[in-house]
């Protein structure tokens, strides 16, 4: 082994790591760069905690609560007839549905009840349907944004206006790190879909930091590539020379800081071990070659394939090992504004075994207690149909609807088998126990410790927090 | 343990705070307002809404005020805290009577805030009026006290405050510091070794200041400073929302950088993108200009409610209106009156009002031509202004000489019924083929007095009558008709007609008369076909395929209209090739009739409240308007008149921020009561104040700030200083912080010899890693980033395609912002990403080799050249040590290489290693450079 390699390798090994670590506070008004506490794994930021990271599961473009969770059987004998007035309230709709009839749509998929909870799931979705009494359905969420972009801005930083934090970041700043050699907020997008229509766009913002700083900034995990950008040495330069290269650096640094005083430079030298140390770090998260054939069988056929749902989640749980804060996964592909049946069908292939899986491999290796998995779509889909085909019941589509979807979580502190909240018998407004995303949010924190109204960043002449200035509500009766 | 240790730090910083201990005397708007703006003003101050107790914090007299006696209490006693309700609720161990309460999440006050508060009613409880919202006032300086630093007002302000607070300034900093410094301060690139030898050889006394006129005087000067501002106003490429489609803002952006370069007056420069479309005559200049209140983002039509979108594109400009000139939240007024400073949401929805009238839609097409939208105007020069006019002139003739063909002909005169629908069946070869030729004869007793004949196919179909070439036409023409008497004969006559296409499908029908008496000739199976020359006739079909068009009789045209419009066709398309050509810029205007604006209750876009008119806030001076509606020129002279107290300390504030990387109000973006306190107000007010008579003299207030002995101090300080006041906010050295991501890349490629100068342009597309673009696209909308393959990719940073949506990953690692909202300060953190993309971008490290080649091909001595790209790269000379030890890593990185041939040549690729000695020389040299531009002092403005 080259010596100054070795050196540089001890170096770090010798070094209790990063001293001044990245965590944030949540108390307000500290300077940046005094915040050196190191995360342990301490009970919560404000009260004990049930859960240490979230794996959120995000399904882009909506998918269909009356065709996956919220079964309404009296529906049936009103298909075809306009919605009640009463009932739509003159409300607003999208331009695509604006001025049109509003007939009354069923599914045309079968619902039953399913595991001891005997919570009804819809056929779609077989493999999940397994996990109800792991499950607490959230079917009276709902939201006020009826367009996608300002909907997932919302759902991802707690407003339709571009420039507020991400849920990940907020949990990095507030809680800081577990593990010092991989990134404490981790994107997932799927590359990969099967319906194929209407593909809504995604944005940097959606992981961005907004006014939070910039560490806290969610890593969006490459399909094709470096998994992580800029990962790999350039070509012709292998570990043992970038270990060289930073041995050099490091040295030429120090001697600097002794002249300048400028405490920066140990941050910057704790940064480029950090990336040595994310040159290995990464790969082995992101090398597969360990799991054996019934893990990767938990996750269906598709999980051999780099940019699939499957084999996102497979990652997802690896990193739910390694203690990464908050992994979220994007899948697109769920705006079905026509030809519903078909797209929905494709779509829930694509996601129903491989949660199932996540949810059967984090159970098993005891993390899911630990670990909260939450489901969302940015908003639900109309009671009413768009695109009929005349005479064929199997081809309709659905517009956005904000006034209420099904969201679901599991584990980390949440209760198993229940349903949360109701929706009239149109599945048009909440009729019991509403959940407004920012209460959603509120709840998640809350099952990290964290109290939302706490949790603040200032900015702009505000406390800044993720809920916003609208009162937000920890939803007490689904907390384990 | 986590809450005590929380404590400790607050105490300590406290403690050190620069600007709390140095005076012991109370300053209420320093030392009090913002304790009860950021502790009381939310339910005690100006918003009627949330208001408690009818009590207002934020003002001293009046019924609700502060110092007013209650009944048989005060609020406010002055001179005794122990009688006054404010003390007695800031001090109570009570949970009911302690404020703030509990709900309102607010932590208590610290000792030291109570101390100051206590101290503050015993001295008599005097309020001041809000610093910001006073005309800046030019200062008497203190006296001259130190060496060298009087010559100044701005130096002696800043020693003072250094006394006080029991520190010395630092030493100049030497002069390869000090070119490094200001060639990244006022161009964003490192000096050239030629240009740090002319300073250095320059023993003239005003050396530093010549060096600065020459920098000003750049053009990269104004490249730099423009970069500054395109974040300030969210200059983006693209819609950044929904299909994020292209949006051309490229003549705006150059026009930044002339107007830099060209030191266009501050005011000017503002009232141009606020009202340039307002002026008498507006120049291209001040068109181009007003596009400022197009730089939002923008939502392409579909699915969004326009009336919706309407009202978020108006929030955007006025908040990027708040933000870039007045440095107020104003948007913090939208769904209430404003918590903390004298902004109503009446005053919110007048400031509204002024940008509620844009003429254009609140929408894009989707993929925008040209990524433009009106209104916008072609930046064309006199010889493309004939050109255009040329096309125009063609499309006119072409547009008579329709009219006349159609006068000239008459058919419908002659054949009434010529547009009428009629059901004629569509034929097609047996087999189906590109190429199927039909014929048909017909025996005529005599020679028809008229003949009309129509016809349509569904790709595309030539007729011929007797050999007589007839005309073509296309599905898209949607019916062909001709008179075609003179072509008939009597006896047989043939028709014949040759489709050609992937669609099959062609019907015809002549209509003709004899004596009088009308007869029809139709398409049907009778017709004979073949697809080849060779092959024998058949009969035809008839075409059952699907989408069989039987309505284009009454769209058919006659062949001769046709042909001059498919001329017009081309002219249209010709210009709109040359158009692609032309830069344009989008344009602001007024809608007419005025649009008007309501109060919205909540801020929500469908409750309108009362109707409301264009105005200012009351608490700034008033504005001047000469008509009956106050017009956005009348807004943008309100700003820039001698009066209004925020518009130039604003921008003095910004310029020095990024000569001193904090400002001397640390939140540039917001100067009202939750703004921080200015670390040194009189230094503010006296560059502003001056600004102002300057005539707003920019490159004057930039040399006058950077010829201080405050600014050119060394940043070389004791590390206590640092820890004691990290972002130097007391001024007592140079400051010390890291570069911009485009300086960065910039210098990267300034020094390989790379960077490619050209000034202006479109966007440019740099190398990014693949896939990026992919996963946050909508499908086959805008989904690829294709990278420029010429030296564009190495214009500067500047120039580089800002998808909203996506921005370049070099500059956004790098702390650079999205443009997606206004941003007055970039943060700086440092990351092991950042440390990655500096490790391994394969631009920046392509780079490095060909740093090293230029110093290779410069000297052949390893000391020399060592010693060359450390200055190349950091401005600096190595002393003996560093040059000891970058020999042996020099040594070692050849020794790797010596024995891993493989690696080297992945370095030196074929053409490298023609040039130069060995591979893992080059490798060797490529690495010692890359380990170089990895370095802190490279990285970092000092």
């Amino acid at each position: 082994m080259d010596p100054s390699y070795q050196q540089f390798c001890d170096t770090l090994n010798r070094r209790q790591f990063i001293k001044k670590a990245s965590i944030g506070l949540g108390v307000a008004a500290l300077p940046g760069s005094l915040s050196p506490l190191v995360a342990s794994s301490q009970p919560g930021l404000h009260f004990p905690a049930k859960a240490k990271r979230v794996i959120f599961l995000l399904m882009a473009g909506a998918p269909s609560q009356l065709d996956l969770f919220d079964y309404k059987p009296g529906l049936e004998k009103l298909h075809g007839q306009p919605l009640p007035p009463e009932i739509s309230r003159g409300q607003r709709v999208t331009t695509m549905t604006r001025g049109k009839k509003q007939e009354i749509c069923a599914s045309i998929f079968k619902f039953a009840p399913q595991g001891q909870s005997g919570l009804v799931m819809s056929e779609l979705l077989p493999h999940l349907s397994k996990h109800v009494d792991d499950l607490c359905l959230i079917k009276s969420t709902h939201t006020e944004a009826i367009n996608h972009d300002p909907a997932k801005t919302f759902f991802c930083t707690g407003s339709e206006m571009p420039g507020r934090a991400s849920m990940g970041s907020w949990l990095s700043y507030g809680m800081g790190s577990l593990n010092e050699n991989l990134p404490n907020f981790v994107v997932l997008a799927s590359a990969t879909w099967s319906g194929k229509v209407n593909v809504q766009a995604l944005y940097s913002r959606l992981w961005g930091t907004g006014f939070l700083p910039g560490k806290h900034q969610g890593i969006a995990f490459q399909s094709v590539g470096d998994p992580v950008l800029f990962l790999s040495n350039p070509e012709g330069v292998d570990r043992n020379i970038r270990g060289k290269m930073l041995d050099f650096v490091e040295k030429v640094n120090t001697a600097q800081a002794e002249i300048t005083g400028d405490p920066e430079i140990q941050t910057s030298i704790a940064q480029q071990e950090m990336a040595f140390r994310m040159q290995t770090s990464v790969p082995e998260l992101t090398d597969l070659s360990d799991e054996d054939e019934s893990t990767l069988d938990l996750y269906g056929p598709e999980v051999g394939q780099s940019g699939t749902f499957a084999r996102n989640c497979l990652l997802a749980r690896r990193m739910a090992e390694r203690d990464v804060r908050f992994v979220q996964l994007f899948h697109r592909g769920w705006d079905h504004h026509t030809a519903l049946p078909t797209h929905l069908r494709g779509q829930a292939k694509d996601v129903d075994q491989p949660i199932s899986g996540l949810l059967t491999d984090l159970k098993r290796r005891g993390l899911l207690d630990d670990t909260l998995v939450v489901f969302a779509g940015e908003f639900g889909r109309t009671t009413y149909a768009q695109n009929l085909t005349p005479g064929n019941r199997g081809n309709y589509g659905r517009d956005h609807h904000p006034r209420c979807f099904t969201t679901w979580m599991a584990g980390g502190g949440v209760k198993g088998g229940i349903s949360y909240g109701e929706t009239d018998d149109f599945c048009y407004n909440v009729a019991k126990d509403p959940v407004h995303v920012r209460d959603l949010h509120a709840t998640m924190f809350h099952l990290l410790g964290i109290d939302h109204n706490k949790l603040v960043f200032p900015y702009q002449g505000l406390d800044q927090k993720l809920t916003g200035v609208e009162e937000a509500h920890v939803v007490k009766g689904i907390l384990a | 343990m986590l809450l005590s240790k929380n404590i400790a730090i607050l105490t300590t910083v406290f403690a050190l705070h620069p600007f709390a201990a140095a005076d012991t005397s109370i300053n209420f708007n320093r030392d009090i307002r913002p304790i009860l703006s950021d502790k009381c003003f939310h339910c005690h101050g100006p918003d009627e809404e949330d208001r408690k107790e009818d009590l207002r914090l934020d003002i001293p007299d009046g019924k609700l005020g502060a110092l007013t006696p209650r009944d048989d209490y005060y609020i406010i006693k002055p001179g005794e805290p122990e009688e006054s309700e404010l003390w007695f609720r800031i001090t109570s161990d009570y949970e009911d009577e302690v404020m703030p309460p509990e709900d309102a999440h607010k932590a208590p006050l610290t000792d030291s805030e109570i101390e100051r508060v206590t101290q503050w009613i015993k001295e008599g409880g005097a309020y001041e009026d809000y610093w910001a919202f006073l005309p800046p006032k030019r200062q008497s300086p203190p006296p001259a006290e130190f060496e060298n630093w009087n010559g100044n007002p701005i130096d002696r302000i800043v020693f003072a405050t250094l006394k006080s607070n029991g520190l010395q300034p630092k030493e100049e900093a030497d002069k390869r510091t000090l070119i490094r410094r200001l060639s990244f301060d006022l161009t964003g690139l490192p000096p050239t070794i030629e240009e740090i030898d002319e300073f250095l050889s320059d023993s003239g006394s005003d050396a530093y200041e010549n060096l600065v006129d020459r920098l000003l005087d750049r053009p990269a000067y104004g490249e730099h400073m423009a970069r500054h501002w395109a974040d300030l106003v969210r200059l983006g490429d693209t819609n950044g929302m929904h299909k994020d489609f292209h949006r051309e803002f490229s003549p705006y952006r150059d026009w930044l950088i002339r107007s830099f370069n060209e030191n266009l007056p501050y005011d000017q420069f503002i009232s141009y993108q606020l009202a340039g479309d307002e002026y008498e005559n507006p120049t291209r200049d001040h068109l181009i200009a007003s596009g400022f209140n197009r730089l939002h983002m923008i939502i392409d039509k579909g699915t969004a409610l326009p009336e919706e979108s309407l009202h978020k594109n108006v929030v955007d400009r006025v908040e990027a209106f708040g933000t870039t000139f007045l440095g107020l939240t104003v948007q913090c007024a939208q769904c209430h009156d404003h918590k903390y400073d004298p902004i109503t949401q009446e005053d919110y929805f007048r400031l509204y009002a002024f940008f509620n009238n844009f003429a254009g839609n609140p929408e894009t097409v989707r993929e925008p031509e040209r990524g433009l939208q009106p209104p916008y105007i072609n930046l064309t020069n006199p010889k493309q202004d004939q050109k255009l006019a040329e096309y125009e002139a063609r499309r006119h003739d072409a547009q008579i000489r329709l009219e006349a063909t159609a006068r000239k002909e008459r058919i419908s005169e002659k054949w009434p019924d010529a547009n009428k629908r009629a059901s004629i069946p569509f034929i097609a070869s047996e087999t189906n083929s590109q190429r199927v030729e039909f014929r048909y004869s017909v025996d005529l007793e005599s020679k028809p007095e008229a003949a009309l004949v129509r016809f349509f196919a569904m790709s595309k179909v030539e007729l011929y009558i007797n050999g007589h070439h007839i005309g073509d036409t296309r599905a898209s023409e949607k019916g062909a008709m001709a008179l075609v008497e003179s072509h008939l004969q009597a006896g047989s006559n043939t028709i014949k007609a040759i489709a050609t296409g992937p669609k099959e499908g062609f019907a015809l029908r002549l209509d003709y008369r004899i004596d009088g008496i009308e007869k029809q000739v139709v398409t049907s199976p009778d017709w004979s076909t073949r697809t080849g020359k060779n092959e024998a006739w058949k009969s035809a079909r008839i075409s059952t395929g699907d989408g069989r068009n039987n309505k284009w009789t009454e769209t058919a045209r006659s062949l001769a209209s046709l042909a001059i419009s498919r001329e017009l066709d081309q002219i249209d398309a010709d210009r709109r090739t040359f158009l692609e050509t032309i830069p344009a810029a989008m344009t602001m205007a007024e809608r007419v009739p005025a649009r008007q604006t309501f109060i919205l209750t909540g801020g929500a876009y469908d409750a309108p409240g009362a109707p409301v008119e264009r105005g200012t806030p009351a608490f700034l001076p008033p504005m001047r308007s000469e008509s009956d509606r106050a017009t956005r020129k009348d807004l943008a002279d309100w700003l820039v008149s001698t009066e209004h107290p925020l518009t130039a300390r604003v921008a003095v504030n910004r310029f020095w921020q990024s000569l001193f990387g904090v400002g001397l109000v640390k939140t540039s973006e917001d100067f009202g009561a939750q703004g921080e306190w200015p670390s040194h107000p009189e230094v503010l007010d006296e560059l502003s104040s001056h600004f102002i008579e300057s005539g707003w003299n920019i490159k004057k207030l930039i040399k006058r700030i950077v010829t201080t002995n405050t600014y050119k101090q060394s940043s070389n300080a004791p590390a206590i200083e640092y820890e004691q006041d990290p972002e130097n906010r007391l001024l007592s050295r140079g400051s010390r912080f890291r570069l911009d991501a485009e300086a960065i890349r910039d210098q990267i490629l300034a020094v390989s010899g790379q960077l490619n100068r050209t000034l202006y342009g479109k966007s440019v597309k740099p190398p990014q890693p693949p896939g990026l673009w992919e996963m946050v696209s909508m499908t086959s909308v805008n989904s690829t980033y294709i990278p420029d393959k010429d030296d564009n990719i190495y214009r500067r940073s500047f120039y580089t395609y800002w998808r909203r949506g996506m921005p370049p990953p070099q500059m956004t690692i790098l702390n650079a912002p999205s443009r997606e909202f206004c941003v007055a300060r970039r943060e700086r953190t440092n990351t092991s990403l950042q440390a990655l993309l500096l490790m391994n971008e394969s631009e920046y490290f392509n780079a490095a080799k060909e740093t090293a080649k230029l110093a290779l091909g410069k000297t052949r001595n390893v000391e020399d050249g060592l010693s060359l790209v450390y200055e190349m790269i950091t401005s600096h000379l190595p002393d003996q040590d560093r040059l000891d030890l970058m020999k042996e890593t020099l040594a070692s990185f050849r020794e790797s290489y010596t024995s891993k041939p493989e690696l080297a040549k992945a370095i030196a690729s074929s053409e490298d290693q023609e040039s130069t000695r060995d591979p893992a020389d080059l490798a060797a040299w490529t690495l010692m450079t890359h380990s170089l531009f990895n370095l802190e002092i490279a990285k970092v403005r000092r």
